[in-house]
């Protein structure tokens, strides 16, 4: 009973919805003016394009002179004035069924896509439902393996841990890792610590460290970076001007990484002008779908797309998880690699954060996540994202659940404690080998064990500045590590790394959607997303999906077995068969009818009580309430109600209890019709001694002709099933195996074991 | 064959690229780098390299992606330093006026035959002066 005055005019579940995570979350209205429309807003230019001597001379409702910066990048590089003539033209109704169309190929859709404007590519994608958004992006999406990214940083920017959370990210499978730092001066200690550590175990894993822009192409001229995301573009000028770059400075940034043989992906997503206050009125996806028509006219080979900093913002809008996948659409079928957000934590509700990443799951993507957290949330320098290290087993089951490649592996403790040591190891001694500091043995064992950075003795942020900066200042690069990592005896680690720099020389992985896989790139050239209907595009290999299969604590049917104290089919000492059981004739008689498993093969219920316990708070409780008990083992059934009436049938009283060895318990009366018992317990794993002791107690009652309070368990709602099916499942199969129709119920001799506790406990 | 065929050079056609010191792909061997013969100017992507990677990249049908990997071409000769600064000159209200952005386009054709990414420097001194972009920021 509540203890809640009835004064207050509220039914008081709104008062515990407001309790929930949920209700942290802010949600929008809908304000064109203000900048919050997410499909359409009345600003939003017409789709038009005209085209005069191969030249474009208007686009969406605006003439060549008055186009802005984004207009004239996108007029002279991505629009494909013989394409256009072709794409503009067609209905586009009909290129939205084109793009859910299995009949159509992915390359037909890009041919059009460069020679339609945004403002056509965002109607087009406006037509879809999420549904056949996310259809469309499996079909569309570049590469057809899926992949995914991790975020790896730590609240110190202790290099240890990084170096520890790079190799751990590499065994959970991450095809990237991306680190940043609290103290921007830290990056350079950041980038080595981070390819150390992925250099570790299977290796061949991007790495790349987020910071200002001509820092980080220094850190990747060094080879600590082997590719950069921070590319960053906007959808209006004056976002852009405040973003300081222009698509100029951009696309020579991106010719810039190139040429040092770094991959590059650029950075946009819806809202990021509305939260730098030059949203133009225009709607979140118009906006973006002249971020990624730009993205393409620069030549950048991808993205990481879908509202990465304004996640949050636009799942705010009605519709705005809808329009972070409407973006994605766009940014593939343009022919990027997608780094599909899911990055930016976009709720407080766990199911919402669920069912975010669900559709991305389905369809797959380059890189599911563009920012994992592998790392705890209050380790992670970007901020939370959507995964975090708290809840990356609950991803792995995800996969698991819909059979599907999140890009993800599960991990075992012994593996990943070896590989955590040896990346720590191998860190200290690359310190120690390049006159770094000596790193003292504790501050090695506090970030094996540590989970997350409060946990560490270990470097501060201050102290790793002056290694960030006597990296940058004597020049160290990654042959200076690689050499360090050999003359150390870190052959593998060493061997590794070097595989990663060889790739810079032929600049495979600088083509579309390109990872690194056992060794070789594989990219959208090489292992093109060929989907085309049922049983094409990407399917998990059976070694893969076994591996996936691999989360912690599956449960055999040997396994449950074991742990169950299972038995032989052998008599109990303390239910011993003496021939034939007969109906009673004692007026106050309660049979307790049990299964067939009962104390031979299966000894506990499954809330844990051995049965020779729960037989023992029966009878007393039936002795207590003035019954007499008998038991009687049943062998034609093991269903809980027929136990039950059959029971009760054989009983002097008409009243009987059927017992299951999982602990299901009835209490039944002669004459009534099977389903229809007197009382049950249905929930074994809930059920105490003190239950069945009350229930016995009862059953004498009702002998009496007493009305007795009904025993209930009370339920606070647990996933019963989940928590217990697997095993009820394995174990009731053993009962059901022992039935046999034609047997007769066997009288059983009751010698209560020694400690057995018959007492009636009020 | 299309030179998509081509693709991943390192597996399919190793022999087309060498390090900017001339070493073929198998010469990157961890004794190497051990015994010093080969260093961190090894570790680097040459003109030919990127140039065969756009013929790879236009005839897997994207063309601008072929065209980025053409200017990196051009880039590749060009110092970090002079990289950074034009970088830094392309942002806005950095350029003086558009004579400065043209003056280094300019000296990016001439001193380093950078042709393309001179032509996207002057697209921008284009635009830049139609959409006023030269005014101070800091």
């Amino acid at each position: 009973m509540s203890e809640a005055p009835n004064s207050s005019n509220r039914w008081r579940r709104f008062g515990e919805w407001d309790s929930r995570p949920l209700r942290q979350d802010l949600f929008a209205a809908e304000n064109p003016e203000a900048g919050f429309s997410v499909f359409r807003s009345p600003h939003d230019p017409a789709p038009s394009l005209t085209v005069e001597g191969g030249r474009v001379t208007g686009m969406d409702g605006k003439a060549a002179g008055d186009f802005d910066i984004i207009d004239a990048f996108i007029a002279a590089h991505h629009i494909d004035p013989a394409m256009a003539a072709v794409a503009m033209a067609m209905d586009p109704g009909e290129i939205a069924r084109k793009l859910v169309d299995i009949n159509v190929p992915r390359q037909e859709l890009e041919a059009l896509a460069r020679g339609l404007t945004p403002a056509r590519l965002a109607e087009v994608v406006g037509r879809l439902s999420a549904l056949e958004i996310a259809f469309a992006y499996s079909k569309m999406r570049q590469r057809q393996t899926p992949g995914n990214q991790a975020h790896v940083t730590n609240a110190k920017d202790d290099p240890l841990q990084l170096a520890a959370d790079s190799a751990t990210a590499v065994a959970l499978g991450f095809d990237e890792i991306e680190t940043t730092m609290r103290v921007a001066s830290n990056g350079w200690a950041n980038a080595l610590a981070c390819t150390v550590g992925a250099a570790v175990g299977r290796g061949g894993v991007l790495f790349q460290c987020s910071i200002e822009e001509a820092e980080e192409l220094q850190i990747g001229l060094a080879g600590l970076a082997s590719y950069a995301e921070t590319v960053s573009v906007y959808g209006t000028e004056r976002a852009f001007i405040d973003g300081d770059d222009t698509p100029w400075s951009k696309a020579l940034l991106t010719a810039a990484y190139a040429s040092r043989g770094i991959k590059a992906r650029c950075t946009s997503g819806a809202a990021a002008e509305l939260l730098m206050g030059f949203h133009e009125q225009r709607s979140l996806l118009y906006l973006e779908a002249r971020c990624l028509c730009l993205q393409r006219a620069m030549g950048v080979q991808g993205t990481q797309n879908g509202g990465i900093d304004g996640a949050p913002l636009t799942a705010s809008m009605a519709g705005g998880v809808r329009e972070l996948m409407a973006e994605n659409l766009i940014a593939v079928w343009l022919g990027l690699e997608c780094a599909s957000g899911n990055d930016t934590r976009t709720s407080e509700s766990e199911i919402r954060v669920g069912a975010k990443i669900t559709p991305y799951l389905l369809a797959g993507s380059d890189l599911i996540c563009s920012g994992f957290g592998s790392v705890k949330k209050y380790d992670n320098s970007f901020n939370a994202s959507l995964f975090n290290g708290e809840e990356i087993e609950d991803y792995l089951v995800l996969q698991r659940d819909f059979e599907t490649d999140g890009g993800l592996t599960p991990v075992d403790e012994d593996q990943v404690l070896g590989l955590r040591v040896r990346a720590v190891e191998a860190l200290a001694a690359v310190m120690d080998e390049l006159g770094l500091g000596k790193v003292p043995r504790e501050r090695i064992m506090s970030v094996v064990f540590a989970s997350g950075s409060q946990e560490t003795e270990s470097f501060t942020a201050g102290e790793v500045t002056p290694i960030s900066a006597a990296i940058k200042a004597r020049g160290i690069t990654a042959v200076d590590v690689v050499r360090a990592l050999a003359a150390r005896g870190y052959t593998e680690e060493a061997e590794n790394l070097l595989l990663m720099l060889r790739q810079r020389i032929s600049g495979d992985y600088l083509q579309t959607s390109a990872i690194v896989r056992d060794g070789r790139v594989i990219s959208a050239v090489n292992d093109p997303n060929e989907y085309h209907g049922p049983g094409t595009g990407y399917r998990m290999p059976e070694a893969r999906w076994q591996a996936v299969q691999g989360i912690r604590n599956v449960l055999t049917r040997d396994r449950v077995l074991a742990v169950e104290d299972i038995g032989e089919a052998g008599e109990s000492d303390w239910l011993l068969p003496r021939g034939e059981a007969v109906r009673g004739t004692a007026p106050h008689e309660v049979v307790i009818g049990v299964s067939p498993g009962f104390g031979r093969q299966l000894h506990r219920t499954t809330a844990g009580h051995r049965l020779e316990e729960v037989v023992a708070a029966l009878v007393g409780g039936i002795e207590a309430g003035g019954g007499t008990a008998r038991i009687v083992r049943m062998l034609h059934t093991a269903d809980t109600s027929f136990l039950g009436l059959a029971a009760a049938r054989l009983s002097g009283s008409g009243y009987g209890i059927g017992i299951q060895a999982k602990g299901t318990t009835v209490l039944h009366q002669a004459d009534r019709m099977p389903h229809l018992n007197v009382e049950l317990f249905s929930n074994a794993p809930l059920t105490g001694l003190d239950h069945y002791r009350a229930l016995g107690r009862n059953a004498a009652l009702y002998t009496h002709g007493e009305a007795p309070e009904p025993v209930v368990v009370p339920v606070q709602g647990e996933a019963l099933g989940a928590r217990f099916h697997v095993r009820v499942a394995l174990l009731y199969a053993i009962e059901t195996a022992l039935t046999d129709p034609a047997a007769t119920p066997v009288e059983l001799d009751y010698r209560p074991p020694a400690g057995a506790d018959r007492s009636d406990r009020p | 064959m299309s030179d998509v065929d081509l693709y991943p050079v390192a597996e399919k056609a190793p022999e087309q690229v060498r390090t900017p010191t001339g070493k073929p792909l198998s010469a990157l061997t961890l004794e190497a780098v051990m015994s010093g013969e080969v260093d961190a100017r090894d570790v680097a992507i040459t003109p030919e390299a990127l140039l065969l990677q756009a013929r790879i990249a236009r005839a897997a049908g994207r063309v601008t992606l072929a065209e980025n990997f053409e200017r990196a071409a051009d880039l590749v000769r060009v110092p970090q330093d002079l990289i950074l600064d034009t970088y830094e000159l392309l942002r806005p209200g950095r350029a003086r006026d558009a004579q400065q952005l043209l003056d280094r386009a300019a000296q990016l054709r001439r001193d380093y035959g950078a042709e393309r990414v001179a032509a996207l420097i002057e697209e921008a001194a284009a635009v830049y002066t139609r959409r006023g972009l030269f005014v101070k920021r800091y």
